[in-house]
Protein backbone atom coordinates (compact mmCIF):
# COMPACT_ATOMS: atom_id res chain seq x y z
CA UNK A 1 0.00 0.00 0.00
CA UNK A 2 1.52 3.29 -1.10
CA UNK A 3 0.18 6.30 0.71
CA UNK A 4 -1.60 8.98 -1.31
CA UNK A 5 0.68 11.92 -2.04
CA UNK A 6 -0.52 15.25 -0.61
CA UNK A 7 -0.42 16.89 -4.03
CA UNK A 8 -2.52 14.13 -5.61
CA UNK A 9 -5.07 14.34 -2.80
CA UNK A 10 -5.50 18.11 -2.95
CA UNK A 11 -5.41 18.38 -6.73
CA UNK A 12 -8.33 15.99 -6.82
CA UNK A 13 -10.24 17.76 -4.03
CA UNK A 14 -9.71 21.11 -5.78
CA UNK A 15 -10.84 19.61 -9.09
CA UNK A 16 -14.20 19.05 -7.38
CA UNK A 17 -14.51 22.75 -6.58
CA UNK A 18 -13.47 22.60 -2.93
CA UNK A 19 -11.07 25.45 -2.14
CA UNK A 20 -12.36 26.89 1.15
CA UNK A 21 -11.15 24.91 4.16
CA UNK A 22 -11.11 25.46 7.90
CA UNK A 23 -10.03 23.17 10.68
CA UNK A 24 -7.73 21.98 13.41
CA UNK A 25 -4.57 19.97 12.54
CA UNK A 26 -4.01 16.25 13.03
CA UNK A 27 -0.83 14.20 12.91
CA UNK A 28 -2.57 11.47 10.86
CA UNK A 29 -2.08 13.57 7.75
CA UNK A 30 0.67 15.97 8.77
CA UNK A 31 2.22 16.41 5.32
CA UNK A 32 -1.17 16.60 3.67
CA UNK A 33 -2.21 19.32 6.12
CA UNK A 34 1.00 21.28 5.58
CA UNK A 35 0.61 20.98 1.81
CA UNK A 36 -2.89 22.46 2.00
CA UNK A 37 -1.82 25.37 4.18
CA UNK A 38 0.88 26.24 1.62
CA UNK A 39 -1.39 25.85 -1.41
CA UNK A 40 -2.19 29.33 -2.77
CA UNK A 41 -5.32 27.99 -4.47
CA UNK A 42 -6.83 27.00 -1.12
CA UNK A 43 -8.14 29.58 1.34
CA UNK A 44 -7.46 28.00 4.73
CA UNK A 45 -8.74 29.39 8.03
CA UNK A 46 -7.06 27.86 11.10
CA UNK A 47 -9.99 27.49 13.49
CA UNK A 48 -9.88 27.36 17.28
CA UNK A 49 -12.33 24.46 17.51
CA UNK A 50 -13.95 22.04 15.09
CA UNK A 51 -17.43 23.54 15.54
CA UNK A 52 -16.02 26.96 14.68
CA UNK A 53 -14.42 25.41 11.58
CA UNK A 54 -17.79 23.98 10.57
CA UNK A 55 -19.42 27.41 10.91
CA UNK A 56 -16.73 29.04 8.79
CA UNK A 57 -16.58 26.36 6.08
CA UNK A 58 -20.38 26.21 5.72
CA UNK A 59 -20.33 29.78 4.38
CA UNK A 60 -19.00 28.39 1.07
CA UNK A 61 -22.37 26.79 0.35
CA UNK A 62 -23.92 30.24 0.02
CA UNK A 63 -21.41 31.10 -2.68
CA UNK A 64 -22.46 28.01 -4.63
CA UNK A 65 -19.54 25.90 -3.45
CA UNK A 66 -18.85 23.23 -0.84
CA UNK A 67 -16.48 24.00 2.02
CA UNK A 68 -14.36 21.51 3.94
CA UNK A 69 -13.45 20.99 7.58
CA UNK A 70 -10.19 19.22 8.36
CA UNK A 71 -9.92 17.69 11.82
CA UNK A 72 -9.16 14.59 13.87
CA UNK A 73 -11.98 12.34 15.04
CA UNK A 74 -11.77 13.59 18.63
CA UNK A 75 -13.40 16.71 17.17
CA UNK A 76 -16.49 14.75 16.16
CA UNK A 77 -17.74 15.40 19.68
CA UNK A 78 -17.35 19.12 19.14
CA UNK A 79 -19.38 19.16 15.93
CA UNK A 80 -22.39 17.08 16.98
CA UNK A 81 -24.46 20.12 18.00
CA UNK A 82 -23.75 22.24 14.91
CA UNK A 83 -24.26 19.18 12.69
CA UNK A 84 -27.70 18.54 14.19
CA UNK A 85 -28.98 22.08 14.74
CA UNK A 86 -27.28 23.78 11.79
CA UNK A 87 -26.04 21.51 8.97
CA UNK A 88 -28.79 18.90 9.07
CA UNK A 89 -31.54 21.37 9.97
CA UNK A 90 -30.73 23.86 7.18
CA UNK A 91 -29.44 21.10 4.89
CA UNK A 92 -26.07 22.74 4.24
CA UNK A 93 -23.44 20.28 2.98
CA UNK A 94 -19.82 20.46 4.08
CA UNK A 95 -17.03 17.91 3.60
CA UNK A 96 -15.46 16.68 6.84
CA UNK A 97 -11.92 15.36 6.30
CA UNK A 98 -11.29 13.38 9.47
CA UNK A 99 -8.08 11.80 10.72
CA UNK A 100 -9.00 8.49 12.36
CA UNK A 101 -7.02 8.37 15.59
CA UNK A 102 -7.35 5.20 17.65
CA UNK A 103 -8.35 3.17 14.60
CA UNK A 104 -8.96 -0.43 15.64
CA UNK A 105 -9.17 0.48 19.34
CA UNK A 106 -6.68 -0.46 22.08
CA UNK A 107 -3.71 -0.85 22.04
CA UNK A 108 -3.47 1.31 18.89
CA UNK A 109 -2.61 4.97 19.37
CA UNK A 110 -2.81 6.85 22.68
CA UNK A 111 -5.42 6.05 25.37
CA UNK A 112 -7.36 9.26 24.78
CA UNK A 113 -8.22 8.00 21.27
CA UNK A 114 -9.42 4.52 22.22
CA UNK A 115 -13.09 5.26 22.80
CA UNK A 116 -13.59 7.66 19.89
CA UNK A 117 -11.42 5.41 17.73
CA UNK A 118 -14.00 2.65 18.05
CA UNK A 119 -17.14 4.84 18.17
CA UNK A 120 -16.54 7.32 15.32
CA UNK A 121 -18.50 5.46 12.66
CA UNK A 122 -21.33 4.63 15.07
CA UNK A 123 -21.79 8.31 15.87
CA UNK A 124 -21.89 9.20 12.17
CA UNK A 125 -24.41 6.40 11.56
CA UNK A 126 -26.58 7.58 14.44
CA UNK A 127 -26.66 11.06 12.89
CA UNK A 128 -27.37 9.45 9.48
CA UNK A 129 -24.38 11.26 8.01
CA UNK A 130 -22.84 9.63 4.95
CA UNK A 131 -19.18 8.68 5.30
CA UNK A 132 -16.47 6.91 3.35
CA UNK A 133 -13.29 5.30 4.61
CA UNK A 134 -10.54 6.51 2.32
CA UNK A 135 -8.49 3.82 0.57
CA UNK A 136 -5.29 4.35 -1.37
CA UNK A 137 -6.61 2.38 -4.36
CA UNK A 138 -9.25 4.34 -6.24
CA UNK A 139 -9.34 7.19 -3.73
CA UNK A 140 -10.85 9.46 -6.37
CA UNK A 141 -13.92 7.23 -6.71
CA UNK A 142 -14.25 7.12 -2.93
CA UNK A 143 -14.35 10.93 -2.68
CA UNK A 144 -16.70 11.22 -5.66
CA UNK A 145 -19.12 8.71 -4.12
CA UNK A 146 -19.22 10.74 -0.92
CA UNK A 147 -19.67 14.07 -2.69
CA UNK A 148 -22.47 12.61 -4.82
CA UNK A 149 -24.36 11.44 -1.73
CA UNK A 150 -23.80 14.78 0.02
CA UNK A 151 -25.07 16.62 -3.02
CA UNK A 152 -28.07 14.36 -3.49
CA UNK A 153 -29.18 14.63 0.16
CA UNK A 154 -27.80 18.13 0.79
CA UNK A 155 -26.06 17.01 3.99
CA UNK A 156 -22.48 16.97 5.29
CA UNK A 157 -20.34 13.90 4.71
CA UNK A 158 -17.22 12.55 6.40
CA UNK A 159 -14.08 11.22 4.75
CA UNK A 160 -12.35 9.05 7.35
CA UNK A 161 -8.59 8.78 6.94
CA UNK A 162 -6.75 5.96 8.70
CA UNK A 163 -3.06 6.36 9.58
CA UNK A 164 -0.83 5.71 6.57
CA UNK A 165 -3.47 6.25 3.86
CA UNK A 166 -2.26 9.77 3.09
CA UNK A 167 1.12 11.20 4.00
CA UNK B 1 -30.84 51.27 29.97
CA UNK B 2 -32.65 50.39 26.75
CA UNK B 3 -34.46 47.14 26.14
CA UNK B 4 -32.95 44.68 23.75
CA UNK B 5 -35.73 45.00 21.20
CA UNK B 6 -35.27 48.79 21.17
CA UNK B 7 -31.57 48.21 20.52
CA UNK B 8 -32.52 45.83 17.71
CA UNK B 9 -34.80 48.49 16.19
CA UNK B 10 -31.88 50.95 16.16
CA UNK B 11 -29.61 48.33 14.59
CA UNK B 12 -32.26 47.52 11.95
CA UNK B 13 -32.47 51.22 11.04
CA UNK B 14 -28.74 51.17 10.32
CA UNK B 15 -28.66 47.98 8.24
CA UNK B 16 -28.20 48.67 4.53
CA UNK B 17 -30.05 46.60 1.93
CA UNK B 18 -26.91 44.81 0.78
CA UNK B 19 -25.65 43.85 4.22
CA UNK B 20 -25.89 40.28 5.50
CA UNK B 21 -27.12 39.93 9.08
CA UNK B 22 -26.54 36.78 11.12
CA UNK B 23 -28.56 36.68 14.34
CA UNK B 24 -27.99 34.20 17.14
CA UNK B 25 -30.37 31.59 18.49
CA UNK B 26 -33.22 32.37 20.86
CA UNK B 27 -34.93 35.68 21.42
CA UNK B 28 -32.44 37.79 19.46
CA UNK B 29 -33.41 36.08 16.19
CA UNK B 30 -37.10 36.30 17.08
CA UNK B 31 -36.86 39.98 17.94
CA UNK B 32 -34.91 40.75 14.76
CA UNK B 33 -37.46 38.74 12.74
CA UNK B 34 -40.44 40.74 14.04
CA UNK B 35 -38.52 44.02 13.68
CA UNK B 36 -37.15 43.66 10.17
CA UNK B 37 -37.55 40.42 8.25
CA UNK B 38 -35.52 40.43 5.02
CA UNK B 39 -33.83 37.82 2.76
CA UNK B 40 -30.37 38.94 3.86
CA UNK B 41 -31.09 37.84 7.43
CA UNK B 42 -29.83 34.46 8.53
CA UNK B 43 -31.68 33.41 11.67
CA UNK B 44 -29.42 30.96 13.45
CA UNK B 45 -32.22 29.01 15.11
CA UNK B 46 -29.95 26.57 16.90
CA UNK B 47 -26.21 26.10 17.30
CA UNK B 48 -25.60 28.62 20.06
CA UNK B 49 -22.18 30.20 19.53
CA UNK B 50 -22.00 29.47 15.78
CA UNK B 51 -23.29 32.80 14.41
CA UNK B 52 -19.90 34.48 14.71
CA UNK B 53 -17.94 31.76 12.90
CA UNK B 54 -20.54 31.50 10.13
CA UNK B 55 -20.43 35.28 9.72
CA UNK B 56 -16.63 35.17 9.69
CA UNK B 57 -16.68 32.63 6.85
CA UNK B 58 -19.03 34.81 4.81
CA UNK B 59 -16.89 37.90 5.41
CA UNK B 60 -13.66 36.11 4.42
CA UNK B 61 -15.13 34.69 1.22
CA UNK B 62 -16.08 38.12 -0.09
CA UNK B 63 -14.36 41.22 1.27
CA UNK B 64 -16.84 43.43 -0.58
CA UNK B 65 -19.73 41.93 1.35
CA UNK B 66 -20.54 43.61 4.66
CA UNK B 67 -21.46 41.10 7.36
CA UNK B 68 -23.16 41.96 10.65
CA UNK B 69 -23.30 39.39 13.45
CA UNK B 70 -25.75 40.05 16.28
CA UNK B 71 -25.47 37.86 19.31
CA UNK B 72 -25.82 37.86 23.07
CA UNK B 73 -23.40 37.66 25.96
CA UNK B 74 -24.17 33.97 26.46
CA UNK B 75 -23.47 32.95 22.87
CA UNK B 76 -20.30 35.07 22.77
CA UNK B 77 -19.03 33.41 25.94
CA UNK B 78 -19.84 29.99 24.49
CA UNK B 79 -17.43 30.54 21.60
CA UNK B 80 -15.03 33.11 22.99
CA UNK B 81 -12.16 31.62 21.01
CA UNK B 82 -13.91 32.91 17.90
CA UNK B 83 -13.23 36.48 19.08
CA UNK B 84 -9.52 35.74 18.85
CA UNK B 85 -9.94 34.13 15.43
CA UNK B 86 -11.94 37.08 14.05
CA UNK B 87 -9.25 39.46 15.28
CA UNK B 88 -6.54 37.26 13.78
CA UNK B 89 -8.23 36.97 10.37
CA UNK B 90 -9.18 40.66 10.58
CA UNK B 91 -11.89 40.96 7.90
CA UNK B 92 -12.46 44.71 7.38
CA UNK B 93 -16.08 44.03 6.36
CA UNK B 94 -17.09 42.47 9.68
CA UNK B 95 -19.27 44.16 12.32
CA UNK B 96 -19.88 42.25 15.54
CA UNK B 97 -22.68 43.44 17.82
CA UNK B 98 -23.13 41.92 21.26
CA UNK B 99 -26.39 42.70 23.06
CA UNK B 100 -25.27 42.17 26.64
CA UNK B 101 -28.01 41.82 29.24
CA UNK B 102 -25.80 39.80 31.57
CA UNK B 103 -28.22 36.92 31.38
CA UNK B 104 -29.57 33.93 29.50
CA UNK B 105 -32.85 35.67 28.92
CA UNK B 106 -34.18 33.24 26.32
CA UNK B 107 -34.18 30.43 28.88
CA UNK B 108 -35.59 32.43 31.79
CA UNK B 109 -33.08 35.21 32.52
CA UNK B 110 -30.62 33.13 34.49
CA UNK B 111 -27.52 35.27 35.17
CA UNK B 112 -24.42 35.03 32.96
CA UNK B 113 -20.98 36.22 34.05
CA UNK B 114 -20.72 39.44 32.01
CA UNK B 115 -21.59 41.53 35.07
CA UNK B 116 -18.00 40.79 36.09
CA UNK B 117 -16.21 40.67 32.74
CA UNK B 118 -16.19 43.04 29.78
CA UNK B 119 -16.38 41.32 26.39
CA UNK B 120 -15.48 44.58 24.59
CA UNK B 121 -12.18 44.71 26.48
CA UNK B 122 -11.54 41.10 25.58
CA UNK B 123 -12.23 41.81 21.89
CA UNK B 124 -9.94 44.84 22.03
CA UNK B 125 -7.13 42.85 23.59
CA UNK B 126 -7.63 40.09 20.99
CA UNK B 127 -6.95 42.72 18.32
CA UNK B 128 -10.28 43.94 16.92
CA UNK B 129 -9.61 47.15 15.06
CA UNK B 130 -12.35 48.87 17.04
CA UNK B 131 -14.17 47.62 20.12
CA UNK B 132 -16.40 49.80 22.21
CA UNK B 133 -18.96 49.48 24.94
CA UNK B 134 -22.10 51.58 24.65
CA UNK B 135 -25.13 52.26 26.82
CA UNK B 136 -28.37 53.83 25.72
CA UNK B 137 -29.94 54.58 22.36
CA UNK B 138 -27.83 57.60 21.43
CA UNK B 139 -24.49 55.92 22.06
CA UNK B 140 -25.59 52.84 20.12
CA UNK B 141 -26.79 54.88 17.14
CA UNK B 142 -23.54 56.86 17.11
CA UNK B 143 -21.43 53.70 17.27
CA UNK B 144 -23.41 52.18 14.37
CA UNK B 145 -22.95 55.31 12.27
CA UNK B 146 -19.22 55.29 13.02
CA UNK B 147 -19.17 51.60 12.09
CA UNK B 148 -20.24 52.19 8.50
CA UNK B 149 -17.63 51.45 5.87
CA UNK B 150 -15.06 48.70 5.79
CA UNK B 151 -12.88 49.51 8.78
CA UNK B 152 -13.37 46.34 10.80
CA UNK B 153 -13.30 44.03 12.42
CA UNK B 154 -15.37 46.23 14.69
CA UNK B 155 -17.22 45.21 17.84
CA UNK B 156 -20.01 47.09 19.54
CA UNK B 157 -21.00 45.85 22.98
CA UNK B 158 -24.39 47.31 23.86
CA UNK B 159 -25.54 46.96 27.41
CA UNK B 160 -29.28 46.25 27.36
CA UNK B 161 -31.93 45.53 29.97
CA UNK B 162 -33.81 42.34 30.63
CA UNK B 163 -37.18 43.04 29.04
CA UNK B 164 -38.87 40.02 27.47
CA UNK B 165 -41.33 40.81 24.69
CA UNK B 166 -44.67 39.18 25.49
CA UNK B 167 -46.13 36.71 23.00
CA UNK B 168 -43.33 37.25 20.51
CA UNK B 169 -43.58 35.17 17.36
CA UNK B 170 -41.10 32.48 16.51
CA UNK B 171 -39.38 32.83 13.14
CA UNK B 172 -42.11 31.53 10.85
CA UNK B 173 -39.88 30.61 7.89
CA UNK B 174 -38.77 27.00 7.76
CA UNK B 175 -35.01 26.40 8.08
CA UNK B 176 -34.75 25.57 4.38
CA UNK B 177 -36.66 28.75 3.49
CA UNK B 178 -34.22 30.78 5.61
CA UNK B 179 -31.34 29.06 3.82
CA UNK B 180 -32.72 29.64 0.33
CA UNK B 181 -33.72 33.27 0.90
CA UNK B 182 -30.28 33.99 2.33
CA UNK B 183 -28.62 32.14 -0.55
CA UNK B 184 -30.55 34.37 -2.93
CA UNK B 185 -29.46 37.52 -1.09
CA UNK B 186 -25.79 36.48 -1.25
CA UNK B 187 -26.08 35.72 -4.96
CA UNK B 188 -27.79 39.03 -5.65
CA UNK B 189 -25.02 40.93 -3.86
CA UNK B 190 -22.37 39.06 -5.84
CA UNK B 191 -24.06 39.77 -9.18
Amino acid sequence: MTAIEPSAFWEFVKSRGITFVSGVPDSTFKKTYDHMVDDPEIRYVPAVREDVALGIASAAYFQGEVGAVIMQNSGIGNVVNPLTSFSLMYQVPVLLIVGWRGYGGPPNDAPEHWVMGTKSTEILETLELPFEILETEGFEDCIDRLLATMNEKSVPGALLIRPGVVL
Amino acid sequence: MISRIDAIKIIADHVDDDELVISTTGMISREFFVTQDRPGNFYMLGSMGLASSFGLGLALLNHNQRVVVIEGDGSTLMSMGTLALIASEAPPNFLHIILDNESYESTGAQPSITGQIDLAEIAASCGYRHAERVEGAEQLARALTNGEGNHGPRLILAKVGIAPVKNISRVTHTPVEIRDQFHGAVAQNMA
